[in-house]
């Protein structure tokens, strides 16, 4: 009986978890859209070459290009894109780490490209 | 290590002043599965397995000139001078990329490509094989480097050593892609899991600082590939610095430059050249040949420095060439 009783607790227990944690994903309605925060990309630089983030905050990046093709590139948060000339790249990010990070043109884009970099605050 | 074990292949190899030397040798008696390799490798590729060496070197960077190292070509020609000054002639040299600076003047671009082939074709060896780097393909996706070098990955067999080159260049990024991974694939299938293989490739195929680009994004699926294989070296350029790693049984090496060195990212922020000194002018640069010797003990020779010795280590047919990286000044 009694194992019985303490395994249906433990089940109530994980529901309710679930529940809470699935809440504000599944109510997107009531969620503000998420900040916007414009890069631009130019041989050999990003512009800004700072930007700061909050630890658990949905931003939007939104990559351009002034001249070719650049890359952004940052391992610790999983971001890989190619930066078009033609048309902006939006990317959505929630930091979960707080930190400084480097983010790199990881797509050759000439003589100086070897140094073409920004760095990511997330506080 | 001591050598209990039966000896199938070896690899040593010694750094010069200004590049490394390594050797593939086959060891003595070979029985068992050894033997069955080396047999299939021989009627593969209609030419017995014998000692053998081949040297590796890397960004030249022909048509660079600046504050790093004014001298332009200078170290690369002195290479050039030292593989033929070996007492042992090289069956083979691997240029493991930026064999060109970059430009955006194409027709400059092809002049450093002609430079380039002017300069090796100097060195007294039957065979010379590249892979691109960003510098020499980033730009036009290699279209001018395939018009001087034909094909950006591919493989071939020497002596009973697999050469696989493998491009991470020329999509501008840092990746090898899903269409050269099926290649690489289909190429090694053929092979036996003990084949002695060595792959050259432009970047590190694993994440050593990629804050630097010093990277392949995909690398790890490249090493799926590779590591069921249990004699895989991979050699690699692009870092400007010597670097030794080891993971599960692969062994990744890189080579100096013949243009300038990069620092230690370990003990520097900033990814900039190590200043030019007028005194040494090749000091930090390299070239990395590698000697394959019958006795397997490493290459010696008038002009070698060895601040790098590879040392081969005995092993079992089935657990495939190891090399451990002795650094003496340790
Ligand atoms: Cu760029």
């Amino acid at each position: 009986m009694k194992s019985f009783y303490t395994r249906f607790l433990l089940i109530a227990f994980v529901t309710a978890v679930s529940f809470f944690s699935a809440g504000p994903m599944s109510t997107p309605v009531n969620a503000k859209s998420p900040r916007v925060v414009e890069i631009t990309a130019k041989r050999f630089g990003f512009s800004p070459d700072t930007v700061t983030l909050k630890k658990d905050e949905t931003v939007v990046l939104r990559l351009k290009s002034e001249d070719v093709t650049h890359g952004f590139f940052l391992r610790a948060l999983k971001l890989d894109e190619d930066i078009s000339p033609d048309s902006p790249t939006d990317i959505t990010v929630t930091p979960t780490t707080a930190g400084t990070f480097t983010t790199i043109c990881d797509h050759f884009c000439g003589a100086n490209h070897g140094n073409m970099k920004m760095t990511i605050v997330v506080e | 290590m001591k050598p209990d074990r039966r000896s199938f292949m070896k690899i040593a190899g010694t750094s010069l002043g200004i590049g490394v030397l390594y050797s593939a040798v086959p060891a003595a008696a070979l029985t068992g599965e050894a033997g069955e390799m080396f047999s299939f490798l021989g009627k593969r590729n209609g030419e017995k397995v014998t000692p053998f060496s081949f040297v590796q070197l890397s960004d030249a960077h022909v048509g660079f000139n600046g504050p790093p190292d004014p001298l332009g070509t200078k170290a690369f020609e002195r290479a050039v001078e030292m593989v033929n000054a070996l007492p042992q002639r090289p069956d083979l040299v691997l240029f493991t990329g930026d064999l060109t600076h970059d430009t955006e003047d194409k027709d400059v671009h092809a002049q450093r490509m002609k430079q380039f082939k002017e300069i090796s074709s100097r060195m007294n060896v039957p065979l010379i094989k590249c892979v691109p780097g960003e510098h020499d393909a980033g730009l036009d996706h290699s279209g001018l480097y395939r018009e001087f070098f034909g094909e950006t990955y591919y493989s071939f067999d020497h002596r009973g050593m697999h050469f696989v080159a493998l491009d991470n260049v020329s999509q501008g990024k840092p990746k090898v892609g899903a269409e050269q991974l099926d290649w690489l694939k289909k190429d090694l299938a053929r092979f036996p899991k003990s084949a002695p293989i060595v792959v050259f490739t432009h970047r590190p195929l694993f994440d050593l600082k990629p804050d630097w680009e010093w990277f392949t994004s995909d690398g790890d699926e490249v090493m799926n590939v590779l590591v069921p294989y249990e004699n895989v070296t991979v050699l690699y350029g692009h870092i400007h610095r010597d670097d030794t790693h080891e993971e599960g049984h692969v062994h990744h090496y890189a080579a100096k430059s013949l243009i300038f060195a990069f620092p230690d990212p370990a003990k520097v922020a900033d990814k900039k050249p190590i200043p030019f000194d007028k005194d040494q002018p090749f000091k930090n640069l390299g070239i990395r040949q590698v000697q394959a010797n019958a006795k397997g003990s490493t290459s010696t020779s008038s002009i070698a420095i060895s601040d790098i010795e590879l040392t081969a280590r005995e092993f079992l047919g089935i657990n495939g060439v190891h090399q451990i990286l002795k650094d003496p000044s340790l």
